[in-house]
Formats: C-alpha cells, structure tokens, sequence
C-alpha cells in the first residue's frame, strides 16, 4: 500500500484535514472524500476540463494535480462558487443563451468563464475561444457557450449589486 | 411562426451549472460494491486457460457463468455475450469482472489475471472481411436494362471512418438485487432495452426488473446498445454478491470497449444517357460491423433506404451488407447509418458533376426529390419538399454560387492559402423504419393530473414516457407540448424521469422519434385529458385530487393510414415522414501544411415546426460540428483491431478553437402527424455536413475527395502521388 499523509487545505471556504495515499488525485479527494460531486470527470487526464476548480485562485484540472500538493492551499469548487453572486450572472447567462444541454461539461465552463472575466472584463471573440479551449463540450458545438460569456460580460457591467469577494470575484467594473 | 417556438429558459440549466445534477458517478449506495472489468487484449483467440490471481476476501469473480437465463445482451440481435465464453473475438472484449469494496484492488486483481489464448485468424479489414451477417437487396425500377442502353457508366468508391460518440460523461450504471427484484440506475437512453435485456439475461419476469435514468451526460447514440452489457454485468455482480454494485468506466476504458459509428465502403456505378441524364444508380454498400452483430443490420436498412442521398433516381439497385471484422461491435451513433450513406451519394454525384463539366449545384439540383416522388424503396414523398425555399436561403446566407464561381476561376499564387466551397443535400427519415413504430414499439403514452408537489390545493400534469433527457432537451420541449396542448403554463407540467415502475413503454430515445412521435401521442393525451378535466365539475376535480386520486389519459400508437411497408422487399414507406437539409461548408487549404480550416458553415433545416427554436439551434449546431469533425479531424484507425487512438490526447474531439459559429436557418413546412406540426430533428445536422466538407476541399485542391475524414497527411499524400 502507499504512503498515507495528512493534508490541511481550505475547500469552499471550510478548513480541512485528510488522510490520504500520497498518489491520490486531487480530484478524487475532491469527489470522494469531500463528497463535493459537481467536480467531474470527463477524462481524467487534463483534456477535457470537466473537473476545472480554483487552487489558490488559479484555474486547473483537479485530475491533473497530486492531492498532496494542494496541502496549505485554499480550493474552490464549483459547489462553493455556485455560492456567489458572480455564479449567478455566469449561470444565467448560460440558460438564456441554452449553452446547457447535458450539463456534464457546464461546471468547468462556468469556472473557466469566471477565471476569464476575472482576467478580462470585456473580451473579444478570440479571448473567449481561446480562455475556454481547455474544455471541451460534445452538445454544443461551442456557438451558444461564446454566446453566454458575452451575455456575462455584459451583465456584469450592468449589475448593481457589489459582487461578493469572497472567492476573488469581479473588481469594480 | 408558431407561438410553441419562442424560446423558453430549460429548468434543467441551473443544476447542471451548479454541479448538484446527480449522474451516476455521484451516487453512493450503502455497502456499495465496485466492479472492474479484465478485457481482452487479444483480437480473435480460443481461451486455453484463465490463470486466477489469489483473490481476497470479499472480492467476487464475476463470468459468463453468472447469467442463468443468456449469456447475450438483446440488443436487436441478441449475440452479444456480457462476458466471453470460449472465445474472444475483438480487442477490449470482456471477459470477466471482480466486484469488491475497493475499486483500486477490483483494478488491480483483474490486471493479475493472465489469459492463454490460441490464436484464430482474425479479420482487420472490411475489404477482406468475407462472412456477414445481413445482406440487404432492393430495386427500384429497372436498373437492369438502364445499365445495358446507358451511353456512360461512372464507378467510384468512398470510404468514412470509424468515429466514437465521446459523450462528455463516460458510461456507468448501478446495480442492486433485493428481495428478488433487479434494480439498475444509470446513464442511458432506452430503459425498456435494458428492463427486456436484463429479463432474458436473468430469466427474471417484467415486475422484477426496475430500470431508472440518471441525469445523463450525453449520449449521441452511444448509450443505446452498451448501457445492456454495463448493467448486465453490473446486475450479475449484485446477484452474486448480494450488495449494490457499481461500474463507471473511466474514459480509456469507454473508448475501448463500446462502440463507434460503422466505418463504410460505398461503391457507386452510375449509368448516363447520351443526353447526359443519369437513368440508373447500382449501390454497393459495406459496413464493418465488427464481432457481433447487435443492431447492425437496422444500421444498415438506415444506410440504403437512403443511399441515393436527397436525388430521385428512376432506376435503383442497392445491395447492403453488414461484414464481420474482429473489431468492437459498431452501434448506434446519431444519424445511424445515414452520414455515411449520404457523404457518399453527395461525392458521387460531385464527381459525376466532374466528369460531365457541370457545376456540382446544376447536376445536384436536377435530381432532388419533390412531392410525389418515389423513394428507393418506392415509397412516395406525400408532404411538400421546400427545396427551391431552403436554396434561396442558403444562398443568400452564404453567397454559394458567387463564391463557387469565383473560387473556379481564381488562380492560385504559390503558398497563399486556397478557398473552396460545397453545398450537399440531406434527407433523415423520422422514427423507426417501416412498421416498426407499429409493429414492434407500440409506444405507450401517459398524462396524469394529481396532487400539485408545492401546493395540495392545486393540481399538476405529469408526464409520463420512456425517452430521456440527456441533453437534448426532451423533458423541456415535452412539457412545453403538454403545456401547449392543454393551454397551461410550463410551471404545472412536470416530465418524470423514466423508471420502468412508474413510466409506460413509449419506446427508445433513439432515430428522431422523441418529439415526432411520442410528442405527438403526448399531444393528443394531454389533448384528451383536458377534456376529461373540463367535464368534471371544478369541486369533484379537486376533492378527487385531494382524495389522491389522479385523473389520466393514454395514448398508443397507430401509424397512418395511407403508410404501407413490406419489410420482406423492403418496398413502400421505409419512414413516417422525411426532415431535410441544405449545407454549405467554406474552406481554406494551405497548401504548404495541407491543414484545411473551415472558414464558414451555413445550413437550412426543414424539421416541421420548430418546438423551441434556442433548443433546436443549440442541437444543430451541436451535430454540424460533430459532423465536421467527422470529416476532418477525428480519426479513429483500427490497426490489427486495437484503435490507434485510445484516449481524448490522440482522438481530437473539437475544441473551441476549431470551427467557426455555424449558422442555422429554418424553414417553416409544418408536419401533419407531428406535434404542432414538428418532426425528426436531432440527428439531420449530422447527415450534410460531411458532403459539403469534403465538396468545398475538393474545389480548394483540385483532388478527388472519395474518404473521410481528410487530414492533412491524406492531401499531402494524395497531392505527392
């Protein structure tokens, strides 16, 4: 059997302790341990993006990363996210332009349109293509994702309510 | 424009974003066992001997022992085996499962097994594949004599390949045995496939044998035929252990043991009178259906009902054959046999263009089928074909003949990149073939009236039907047909997620048969239960409701009258009714790299009336780019019956950053037996696309383009020879 460890890291805004082998994914810590089961897996090797969360505010695949190395870190996923008022304009976005069909791909999507608009309020048509090529969706053809992220941008710019910071949102727009 | 059509927000959106949809990953049942899967990593042998690594306890051997009723999923045919008896014959088949509390030991164990197998041939290749198991003849006309007075008689070929479906959320399914009764939860499209399946497996009457939908993550066909082995195995895992039993398989895994749409071989011969009129076609089509053959052979009656394409040809020889190769089973895959078919009558009737010196629109446009015309099956087109309507929109969305003259007559400087365009027509038959809505689905559909779930002093409607949610938007488009149909807002209609215990069987969510014919069963139901309702007394209605009582309507169907269909010559009305397409696909070549970028896709649709136009968008544009990548990028190579690309690193499924938005129109043609006068819709985006890809890299090279997918390496080879 391998080594097991203890592991402190902040998921969601929760302090937590785990012990686990040190060969664990980060992503079946995640699934498994910490039950947080809107983190996906679509291929488990960093091609599809389905399992995308914030590590240290910072965009990756949670299948690609030892559970090991978040030890000190703090983690979002999309069950934290999907918290916060920049979830809500990001989701709205998405039902009104109907970029959600199966839905197995739209939490990643959803995270890497925030890390998108967190970098780049207002981003062309080539800034979106390329801020979510690391996802991939089979429903879609990608036409009405593209469509949402505008409508997102665009919402942000006229929501009226300050957007909670807690998990890094939107600066003044 | 029907007022069904605006657009509504699906009610499904919000969940799947926030990650609380629940797919069957995401379920955890108490003493949950895990099961793996030791499949064959040898193409065709006869198993000498199994040697057992020492298994732990708690650990549990699962085989094709383990099925007292048959060893064979029923998937249309029924010769598929759960697991491997004597022999194996493909790469990736099944042979036995270990089912314990530790998926990571399951894993390992069943990499401790070693198999000795002695080596049969094996066949790779359709070409040489000699034995079949369907062999399929039709004639339409004389082709005899039209062949023996033709002035010109034109051959090609064309091949497509194999592609995989690649459903973002691989296949899994629970099992659980308690008291007797069989219960399977799991990502699939046809529940009642599965219930018949597991009850011949099993030797298990009807009220012992409960299937449930998860949310489903995709599916595209792919969770038509393999969700029956995957719950099989699962199903004779619980039996035997007595505990629930799961198996998700990661993506590897999917990729290399369920099955892809079937690669083809197409051989065309064309008779032309002296005046330059095709008079005849003679249509030679393979497909490789791999080990066994599982529903091939409906695949295959999709493939040459159509094989003339959207073209009316007088005088018509289709012979049809599914081969046997030692590769995975092909299976269902989202046009099922028609992409194939019609990427081939497109390219033929472009070369024929060639050879005549005519442009490839002239020729095409002569021969597309109009009201009244005959089928290849000699059935006749009663409902109105919009052809000249959907032209003069595509042409005016993407300036075809414009640009096809200009792209003929450009001259080509040295390295600066090179444009061509292509148009096809697509014809997609809804529903299942001939009689067999009738004969063998006898879907059944139910509407309720009970309790309203928020509030006891209202009431609700509740659907109640066999076909899946699994991105298409099916529980949406239900309930606005329901809602519509007994003038009520959405918010009263609730779809109910299909478990065989409490849905009738209204049949698969397969051949475009959702809305066209379960929505239309759906209609009339919740037609007849308003009736119902309106004849009751406002007070009785209510205090039956609070009773518990539910009010309810049925519907079954009952094909057209002015249908007829011989399945023993294949004559008559192969389908209900036809939805159609026009495509136009821009290109540009590089001729240093041959890399070939798709600089526009336009496409016009007839599917009747469009029930929600966001919905049907978003499935158009979904299988245009499919369907482009099917001409282009993914490539799936069997080499000695073990795909060459095993994983979502090597097969390229698109990104982003691979095709252009692809615009979609819709031309208003409402169908009569339709629900508000909709039909087929889901799988026609996946039948054009290809013929206008490979027409548009014909004109940008100059080259013949008779297989797909073209890559790069196959111009530059084509370009070296």
């Amino acid at each position: 059997m391998n080594d097991r460890i203890l592991l402190n890291v902040s998921i969601d805004g929760r302090d937590c302790s785990f012990e686990t082998e040190t060969d664990r994914r980060l992503l079946d810590l995640l699934r498994e341990d910490a039950g947080i089961t809107g983190v996906r897996e679509g291929c488990g090797e960093g091609e599809c993006g389905a399992c995308s969360i914030f590590l240290d505010g910072k965009l990756v695949n949670s299948c690609c990363i030892p559970a090991v190395a978040a030890d000190g870190s703090s983690i979002v996923t999309i069950e934290g996210f999907s918290k916060t008022p920049e979830f809500d304009i990001i989701s709205d976005a998405y039902a009104e332009a109907g970029a959600v069909q199966c839905g197995f791909c739209t939490p990643g999507f959803i995270m890497a349109t925030a890390a998108l608009l967190r970098e780049i309020p207002i981003p062309d048509d080539n800034q979106i293509r390329t801020a979510l090529s690391g996802n991939l969706c089979r429903c879609t053809g990608y036409s009405m994702i593209i469509d949402a992220v505008r409508i997102a941008s665009k919402n942000f710019h006229s929501a009226s309510s300050p957007l909670d910071q807690q998990y890094g949102g939107l600066n003044d727009t | 424009m029907h007022k069904i059509s605006q657009p509504v927000k699906r009610n499904d959106s919000a969940p799947k974003a926030s990650g609380s949809a629940v797919y069957t990953a995401d379920i955890k049942k108490t003493g949950m066992l895990y099961l793996s899967v030791l499949s064959s990593d040898f193409q065709h042998g006869r198993i000498i001997r199994i040697n057992y690594p020492e298994i732990p306890s708690g650990y549990t051997v699962i085989t094709s022992k383990d099925f007292p009723g048959m060893n064979r999923a029923s998937i249309v045919a029924r010769d598929w085996p759960f697991f491997a008896e004597n022999e194996v014959l493909y790469y990736g088949q099944p042979v036995l499962g270990i089912a314990g509390p530790d998926l990571e030991t399951c894993e390992k164990l069943c990499s401790r097994f070693s198999i000795e197998y002695e080596e049969l041939p094996a066949v790779s290749v359709i070409e040489e594949a000699a034995e079949h198991f369907n062999d399929f003849s039709i004639i339409k006309g004389d082709p005899k004599s039209a062949f023996t007075s033709a002035d010109k008689i034109f051959e090609f070929s064309f091949k497509t390949g194999m592609q995989e479906q690649a459903y973002m959320e691989p296949q899994g399914m629970i099992a659980e045995f308690v008291n007797g009764k069989l219960t399977i939860t799991g990502s699939l499209q046809c529940p009642y496939y599965i219930k018949n399946s597991l009850m011949n497996a099993f030797d298990l009457k009807p009220d012992k044998v409960r299937i449930i939908q998860a949310a489903t993550g995709g599916a595209f066909g792919g969770k038509e035929d393999y969700p029956s082995i995957l719950s099989g195995q699962a199903a004779a895992a619980a039996i035997a252990t007595g505990r629930p039993v799961k198996i998700i398989l990661d993506r590897r895994n999917d990729m290399k043991v369920t099955p892809k749409r079937h690669p083809s071989l197409i051989t065309f011969k064309t008779a032309v009178d002296s005046s330059g009129n095709i008079t005849a076609m003679d249509i030679d089509c393979r497909l490789d259906a791999g080990a066994y053959q599982t529903l091939s052979g409906v695949v295959l009656e999709r493939a040459i009902f159509i094989a003339t394409g959207a073209y009316n040809i007088t005088n018509v020889r289709v012979r049809g054959r599914t081969m046997k190769t030692n590769h995975v089973p092909s299976g269902a895959f989202r046009g099922f046999g028609g992409p194939q078919a019609l990427f081939a009558a497109e390219m033929n009737m472009h070369n024929i263009a060639h050879e005549l010196g005519l442009p490839p629109l002239e020729l095409k446009r002569k021969y597309l089928y109009r009201r009244g015309d005959r089928s290849v099956t000699s059935g006749t087109f009663r409902d109105e074909i919009k052809f000249d309507e959907m032209l003069d929109k595509i042409e005016y969305a993407s300036g075809y003949s414009q640009k096809w003259l200009e792209y003929s007559n450009r001259k080509h400087i040295a390295n600066a990149p090179r444009r061509g365009i292509g148009i096809s027509f697509a014809a997609h038959g809804g529903a299942f073939t001939g009689s067999g809505e009738q004969d063998m689905i006898k879907s059944l559909v139910r509407v309720e009236a009970g309790q309203n779930r928020f509030n006891d002093k209202d009431y609700e409607i509740r659907i109640l039907v066999s076909n899946v949610e699994m991105g298409q938007g099916a529980s949406v488009t239900l309930q606005k047909i329901a809602a519509e149909a007994m003038e009520l807002p959405l918010n009263k209609v609730f779809f109910t997620t299909p478990d065989t215990d409490l849905v009738p069987d209204s049949g698969p969510t397969v051949a475009s048969r959702t809305i066209m014919i379960v929505g239309k069963l759906l209609h009339d139901a919740a037609a007849d239960l308003k009736q119902k309702m309106n004849d009751m007394k406002a007070s009785d209605f209510s205090a039956s409701l609070s009773a518990g009582n539910i009010l309810y309507s049925e519907k079954r169907y009952v094909q057209p009258e002015e249908m007829s269909w011989d399945e023993s010559t294949f004559t008559g009305d192969a389908y209900p009714g036809y939805s159609w397409s026009v495509n136009v696909v821009e290109v540009e070549v590089d001729p240093v790299t041959f890399e070939i970028r798709v600089a526009g896709s336009w496409a016009v649709y007839d599917v009747g009336t469009p029930i929600d136009t966001i919905i049907l968008k978003g499935q158009m544009q979904g299988g245009t780019v499919q369907s482009l990548a099917y001409s282009s990028i993914e490539k799936m190579e069997m080499i000695n019956g073990k795909p060459a690309q095993a994983s979502f690193t090597d097969y390229t499924i698109p990104t982003t950053l691979d095709f252009p938005d692809t615009e979609c129109i819709f031309v208003d043609n409402p169908y009569k037996y339709g629900p508000f006068g909709a039909k087929a819709a889901g799988e026609l985006p996946n039948e054009g696309p290809a013929g206008a890809f490979a027409a548009a890299v014909s004109q940008a090279t100059g080259l013949r383009i008779n297989s797909i997918p073209v890559t790069p390496e196959m111009l530059e080879a084509m370009i070296n020879e």
